[in-house]
């Protein structure tokens, strides 16, 4: 039982971490991005890949695949989703579903429709507590890294000026663009965010599960989950809610881990549909 | 008279095919207190957000310090020192009260001067000073209105207009914030008030503008228009 607790802890911090970036669109931008569990996807092939490449540990990788994905975001946002934004937030819907398909048939043709895994020598290891319980070192290693992600990214928004901007475009944009803020600039700004948290989300699920060019789809499924769960566009919203849809997948299991999930999701939405941390 | 800080020239703006303004010409002296009084739908605000950047006009010309701005968007204005203090306060109401100050010193022009400008506006306003870690929405709407005039001065502006601050606020605070544009307008600052209650605004400016159905139909010094005048041009009779 508490063995089941401390896993779903762990895991939390992973699904906290793909919760991140889609909830941070969600809230300024506005905009339901269908394509963010293939850009999970795109960070955990950088990261595997890089890691093999260079012979170093995955997690060092987030060195080169944190600025690098933040940049694609800033570019994608600027030169295709800005765009289409001018048309209202439909045509922004759907083009990020068809760059979901791309980017999954893009992958599929790159990378193969192989298993892929980012092996580290301690993948199994783990650190004995008294009575028979353990915590595994990587998922203590990957909820460390997700938080302090998590953290730094808070502090940005709470302390700096393009933070204060970005949280006030997601309050008011004329207001915003009144005390000088250029809307689209935070907008590419937040998509850049929200990718260099997928690259974070990746290393996590590229070192926790094997994966495929197809993944994607399944772990959009999973950061839905804890969006809702949480409130849309809540950071902190996103921390509770991946703890719960952590706490939910240990205790279901191997076998039912996903159901647990989507039960309490359902449960949620009866409930509280408006999410923990709701605006 | 002085040169005028800012001049509208037959200025129109739709929305859609609906025409809100549809040819405003006025002029705005530097250092003046100046009104545009209307009745409701008149086509003030809708006129002000085209000034200021937030609506793009169809026709017509604006200057701002004897520089062409049609079009410019907002973020751009800002910067040269001319700010909106938009209808409903608008504040971020996510954000606490010295956050939405903070925001108002986010043109690169006016970051230097962040804490003089926060000292100013805690001045003005005590009592934000108090409530400075409060979120803005958790304030009343007199309260809210200061936010948003404060976080307007933060921009360091050489005009500024305000778009029915009295709106909805009890008459006592009303004659409050009043009384702080007057402290403002004695500092230099160039004053647009933009009012339906026309009795306060005549008395505050020096200058008015009487809009009707989308267009300036009377302007005049306050001094000099008579009450039947204004009556007249208000109603359109």
């Amino acid at each position: 039982m508490i063995q089941t607790i401390i896993n779903g802890i762990m895991l939390g911090g992973i699904f906290a971490i793909l919760g991140v970036g889609m909830t941070i669109i969600f809230g300024i931008v506005k905009l339901t991005n269908l394509a963010h569990g293939e850009f999970v996807i795109i960070g955990a092939y950088a990261s595997t890949l890089l890691a093999n490449a260079l012979g170093v540990d995955p997690i060092l990788t987030l060195i080169i695949t944190i600025p690098l994905m933040f940049v694609i975001g800033v570019v994608l946002q600027s030169v295709l989703i800005n765009r289409v934004m001018l048309q209202g937030s439909e045509p922004a819907l759907l083009v990020t579903f068809g760059l979901s398909i791309i980017l999954q048939d893009a992958m599929l043709l790159l990378f193969s429709a192989d298993a892929k895994k980012a092996n580290v020598p301690y993948n199994s290891s783990t650190i004995p507590l008294p009575g028979g319980l353990y915590i595994p070192v990587l998922d203590l290693i990957l909820l460390v890294i997700s938080l302090v992600t998590i953290l730094v990214l808070t502090l940005f928004l709470r302390r700096t000026y393009m933070g204060r901007a970005i949280r006030a475009t997601s309050d008011d944009i004329v207001a915003a663009s009144l005390m000088g803020v250029s809307i689209k600039k935070s907008y590419a700004i937040a998509m850049g965010i929200a990718m260099a948290t997928a690259a974070v989300a990746g290393l996590c699920v590229g070192m926790r599960w094997t994966f495929y060019s197809s993944s994607g789809s399944s772990y959009l499924l999973r950061a839905f989950g804890v969006v809702v769960i949480g409130g849309m566009g809540s950071i902190p919203g996103a921390l509770v809610g991946g703890l719960v849809f952590g706490l939910a997948q240990a205790f279901g299991g191997a076998n039912y881990g996903l159901l647990a999930s989507y039960i309490v999701l359902i449960i949620m939405l009866i409930v509280r549909p408006q999410g923990l941390f709701s605006k | 008279m002085s040169e005028p800080i800012l001049k509208v020239e037959g200025v129109q703006a739709k929305y859609g095919d609906f025409i809100a303004v549809e040819s405003a010409t006025l002029d705005v002296p530097q250092g003046m207190i100046v009104s545009v009084i209307g009745a409701n739908g008149a086509g003030k605000s809708t006129l002000m957000d085209t000034i200021a950047g937030v609506h793009k006009p169809t026709a017509g010309k604006v200057y701002f310090k004897g520089e062409d701005i049609t079009g410019m968007p907002a973020e751009k204005l800002v910067t040269r020192g001319l700010s909106l203090v938009p209808q409903g306060s608008r504040c971020f109401i996510r954000m606490t009260v010295e956050d939405n100050l903070i925001m108002g010193s986010y043109p690169k022009s006016a970051r230097g001067k962040l804490k003089e400008s926060l000292e100013r506006v805690y001045e003005l306003f005590p009592v934000l000073k108090q409530k400075r870690n409060d979120l803005s929405g958790s304030l009343s709407g007199g309260q809210r209105q200061m936010v948003a005039i404060g976080r307007a001065l933060m921009t360091n502006p050489d005009c500024v207009l305000f778009d029915e601050i009295s709106l909805g606020l009890a008459p006592t605070i009303i004659k409050d914030i009043y009384a702080r544009i007057k402290e403002i307008s004695a500092g230099g600052m160039t004053v647009v008030l933009v009012e339906q209650d026309t009795q306060r605004a005549i008395r505050t400016a020096q200058l008015c503008h009487i809009m009707l159905k989308g267009k300036v139909v009377l302007s005049g010094s306050s001094k000099e228009l008579t009450d039947e005048e204004i009556k007249k041009a208000y109603f359109g009779l």
